[in-house]
């Protein structure tokens, strides 16, 4: 569990507050944490949210994901009727779901349904860091679950954006046990000769890494995206070892095996779509074969 | 494997008015015996007091008396369930592809006249055999040798018990270059497939992923004194508190015990404790772990390869409280 030095890692990404008057939108220029470069926050979206400067990869809402990703207006998602509650009755906890849910416009921090990539359904699913860190509670793990048997279901791909602190704290070890509730919906999945692919997005650490982020048939990252098991600080005051600057970044985890591709988020769409059309509909055999007669 | 000697076990903090009116009892023996004076009358109320109070103590165990029996330097640890319980255990080392993580033992033995495949977690019983055990904490590579395992006996037909007894899968920079998640998270996966009975049992401390990672079972039981959780009390008290020394208060806030995840649905069963814990009496304590094993097995026995797949699929699609209005 990491959450909690994790962010000191991220920076803040501030928009810019604009003129107080009421007449300019909120966030019209944005600063990139890295290079500090100003740009007109409608550019940067064009840009899939890059930094033209110097490719840093801003984070992106589920919603934003869905858009850049998917063919236009074809998402559908499911089940946001699904609400947390309380079950070990933690002071505060519903408020603070609440609130995010307010601020998100989602029911809880992961996004799924089925949309087309290229004219090739999928189901998918992202994760949101800006609704409770990313953290994985009963309703996102049963969230996930359930794209993932419609997956199996319907015979389609699945593809997960994963972006997540770890465990949801406040509902024990209830959300220990989502791991192994997603991975037992996987195994299915996976015995129907179905293509599940991993992405793995800033921040990626804890209990969802140790789970569905690292085991799709193939598991791409995008470019510096935190991804770990335990926190940089927790390490170092239990090796007492200075830690290599690149630690648990995409880059580190390609260099170690751990991945396929590191992917730049402007190449993301086509690089999907292909994999997606290469698998064919998880059995992509057949489809290859009609193509080329 | 070596025998360190056994130490005293050492009372815990919740024990600490049993102590004082053993010493109380004792010294009034002594004074019997030394000064020719007649205490019988008062040892006996002692000693009636005392047997109240031990009741009163050991059947009302808080969530952090538990912890802290889980955590008994003393607790029976894996190997000496399988020394007790098992015949013809021939450990099996290494993952094949790096090493062998001594803090994840296994291989094959006999239970009941029936060939199993056994593997657990293991802590040292003395600072020398931690160090080589590295606490109970698991590396990529222990993961995979039971990974290994567990496929090694679902070739051979043999089902498969697991122990649990981690604080959890070891947070360090080797660990992280070898793949501790992906380690895990592939346990994960693979457990949830195997077409043999898998049973798991929660013998000390189920620390988070380290301990999930063998832990997706057909059956799940619990030791009474045991804990299962996401996070350690003291964990989880600096995260939400900033204290860590509010641990006592987080062990009752965060549902960790086997009552605990009784409630919930998350484990099938819990095994009594002999009073006051495993360590009071582990051959005792392995005799009633061996008869829910056995319970287990019989019941498993019964389902065939799909059906041990889909009784797994079925009871984690279950976990989980939410509301869907
Ligand atoms: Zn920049």
């Amino acid at each position: 569990m990491i959450i909690r030095d994790l962010f000191k890692r991220t920076k803040g990404e501030a928009t810019i507050p604009s003129d107080e008057s009421k007449n300019v939108p909120e966030g019209l220029m944005t600063k990139c944490p890295e290079c500090k470069h100003i740009i007109l926050t409608k550019e940067l979206i064009k840009q899939d949210k890059v930094c033209p400067k110097c490719s840093h990869h801003f984070k992106m809402t589920a919603r934003e994901r869905t858009e850049n990703l998917l063919d236009a207006g074809s998402f559908r998602s499911i089940d946001d009727h699904i609400r947390s509650v309380n079950p070990l009755e933690f002071p505060g906890y519903e408020e603070k779901v609440k609130k995010d849910s307010e601020k998100t416009g989602l029911n809880e921090a992961v996004l799924t349904g089925f949309g087309t990539l290229d004219g090739r359904e999928v189901a998918l699913a992202v994760m949101d860091s800006h609704f409770r860190m990313g953290s994985m509670g009963s309703v996102v793990g049963e969230k996930i679950t359930r794209a993932v048997e419609a997956a199996a279901e319907r015979e389609l791909p699945f593809i997960i954006f994963t972006a997540s602190g770890g465990a949801r704290m406040q509902e024990g070890v209830l959300s220990l046990m989502q791991m192994a509730k997603v991975s037992v919906a996987l195994k299915r999945h996976s015995n129907k000769g179905l293509l599940f692919i991993s992405v793995l997005t800033n921040p990626t650490t804890g209990g969802v890494s140790a789970s569905f982020a690292s085991v799709g048939d193939i598991n791409i990252a995008e470019p510096k995206a935190l991804i770990g098991f335990a926190g940089r600080r927790v390490i170092e005051q239990t090796v007492r070892e200075k830690l290599p600057e690149n630690f648990q970044t995409a880059e580190f985890l390609l260099e170690h095996g751990q991945l396929d591709a590191v992917v730049h988020r402007n190449k993301m769409r086509e690089t999907l779509s292909a994999l997606v059309r290469l698998h064919g509909k998880g059995t992509g055999y057949d489809e290859a074969e009609a193509e080329s007669e | 494997m070596t025998k360190p000697k056994q130490k005293a076990n050492k009372a815990l903090p919740f024990e600490e008015p049993l102590v004082q009116l053993q010493t109380k009892i004792t010294e009034l023996k002594e004074l019997t015996r030394t000064a020719d004076v007649d205490m019988s009358t008062e040892i006996a109320s002692l000693e009636e007091r005392m047997a109240r109070l031990e009741k009163e103590i050991y059947e009302n165990m808080k969530p952090w008396d538990r912890v802290q029996v889980a955590r008994h330097p003393n607790r029976p640890t894996t190997h000496d369930y399988i020394s007790r319980l098992f015949t013809d255990f021939i450990e099996f080392h290494g993952d094949r592809l790096y090493g062998d993580d001594e803090a994840v033992i296994g291989g094959i033995a006999s239970f009941h006249g029936r060939p199993l495949t056994v593997i657990g977690h293991q802590r040292g019983k003395d600072t020398k055999e931690n160090i080589r055990r590295n606490f109970g904490m698991p590396h990529p590579e222990g993961y995979r040798k039971a990974l290994r395992l567990m496929k090694q006996a679902e070739k051979f037909r043999r089902p498969v018990v697991c122990f649990i007894d981690t604080k959890g899968a070891y947070p360090g920079k080797a660990a992280e270059e070898r793949g501790q998640s992906e380690a895990i998270a592939r346990n994960l996966v693979e457990m949830a497939g195997l077409t043999v009975p898998v049973v798991s049992i929660v013998i000390g401390e189920g620390g988070s992923g380290g301990a999930l990672a063998l832990g997706v079972a057909n059956h799940i039981l619990m030791l009474e004194n045991s804990t299962y959780s996401v996070i350690s009390p003291e964990g989880a008290a600096s995260i939400l508190w900033k204290d860590s020394a509010l641990a006592q208060t987080a062990a009752e806030a965060m549902k960790i015990t086997a009552p605990d995840l009784l409630e919930m649905g998350i484990i099938d069963r819990i095994i009594p404790e002999v009073r006051g814990g495993a360590h009071r009496d582990p051959a005792r304590q392995a005799e009633m772990l061996g008869a829910a094993l056995e319970d287990s097995f019989k019941e498993l026995r019964k389902l065939g390869e799909q059906e041990l797949v889909d009784q797994r699929y079925r009871k984690f699609k279950s976990i989980g409280v939410f509301s869907e209005e």
